[in-house]
């Protein structure tokens, strides 16, 4: 079932904060096997010129992704999540997201389409810090497969 | 910013060290731990199949994270990273055995920008198929 185009556009509220811990941050970088030391010593990272230790450019998505579930979930635009993929993601820094802050997720329907029958979805999540000052934006492009016509009847 | 990599000594075609990262069905649930993902997908073989896949396969933020270190070891700070972004073109396949799988990352200076900013095309393998497209960084240098 093709998605409706007027949820382009559509913005969910600010997700509640999320605090980022420096024991998170080194969590995060083992299960990825990174040793930069940037990541678990804030001497390290001081030297590199950030606060406190920073996180891997790929951790926002694990704050993005949640808040992007809003949108996911939301039973107007109807998606099958069940047969969801994770087509494109990217990134746009302004600076690395580091230990002691709290964020803020406000996510966006960038682009609904509908390509050989797969529903394509792609939310804009754009991330702010206590004081309101952009930190990173995520696009993450979300494809539902077509549906299986001999498994549901219809495609 | 403190790059270690200097904008003048780069040129277009540079190529930065050439990683391989192994990937065991460890490594994925210790991912999963990690980042919330908890889709079976990636740890439960039967599911996996039941979904038409050929086994369990990694998580592709796992992929992107990967790639992603072989410019962030280049460059020594991760805070250098701009713009950072993939397209996920086939699975990494992870087999429940002691090898598991291997993503293969090499990379190459595509474009040199204004502002000391390199873009980075990147091109990850598994098992002999590209797993990531259009995948490009751009890194502000020193």
């Amino acid at each position: 079932m093709a998605l409706d185009q007027s949820f382009v556009g559509r913005s969910y509220p600010p997700t509640p904060a999320y605090e980022v811990g420096r024991e998170k941050i080194r969590e995060f970088a083992e299960a990825i096997g990174d040793p930069n030391p940037a990541y678990t010593d804030p001497e390290a990272a001081k030297a590199l010129g950030h606060p406190d230790v920073v996180a891997p450019p790929t951790f926002a998505f694990a704050i993005t992704y949640k808040a992007a579930g809003l949108v996911i979930a939301d039973p107007e635009l109807g998606l099958d999540y069940s047969r969801v993929v994770h087509g494109d993601q990217k990134f746009s820094y302004t600076r690395p997201v580091r230990a002691g802050d709290r964020l803020t997720v406000t996510s966006t329907i960038e682009s609904v389409k509908s390509l050989a029958g797969n529903d394509v979805l792609e939310v804009r999540g754009e991330v702010h810090d206590a004081s309101g000052e952009h930190v990173v934006t995520a696009w993450t492009k979300l494809v539902a497969r077509a549906a299986d016509p001999e498994q549901d009847g219809d495609a | 910013m403190a790059a270690t990599v200097a904008y003048d000594e780069v040129e277009v075609g540079t190529e930065l060290p050439a990683q391989s990262f192994p990937v065991t069905r460890a490594t994925l649930v210790q991912y999963a731990g990690a980042s919330g993902d908890f889709n079976p997908i990636h740890w439960n073989e039967k599911f996996a199949r039941e979904v038409g896949l050929p086994d369990v396969i990694a998580h592709g933020m796992f992929t992107m994270a990967s790639a992603a270190r072989v410019v962030t070891d280049w460059v020594g700070d991760p805070g250098a990273v701009v713009d950072y972004g993939v397209r996920f073109i086939k699975p990494v396949v992870v087999p429940n055995d002691d090898e598991g799988a291997l993503i293969e990352v090499t990379a190459k200076v595509a474009v040199k920008m204004d502002d000391n900013q390199v873009r980075v095309d990147l091109v990850a393998m598994s098992a002999g198929q590209k797993v990531l497209g259009m995948s490009r960084a751009v890194v502000r240098l020193a």
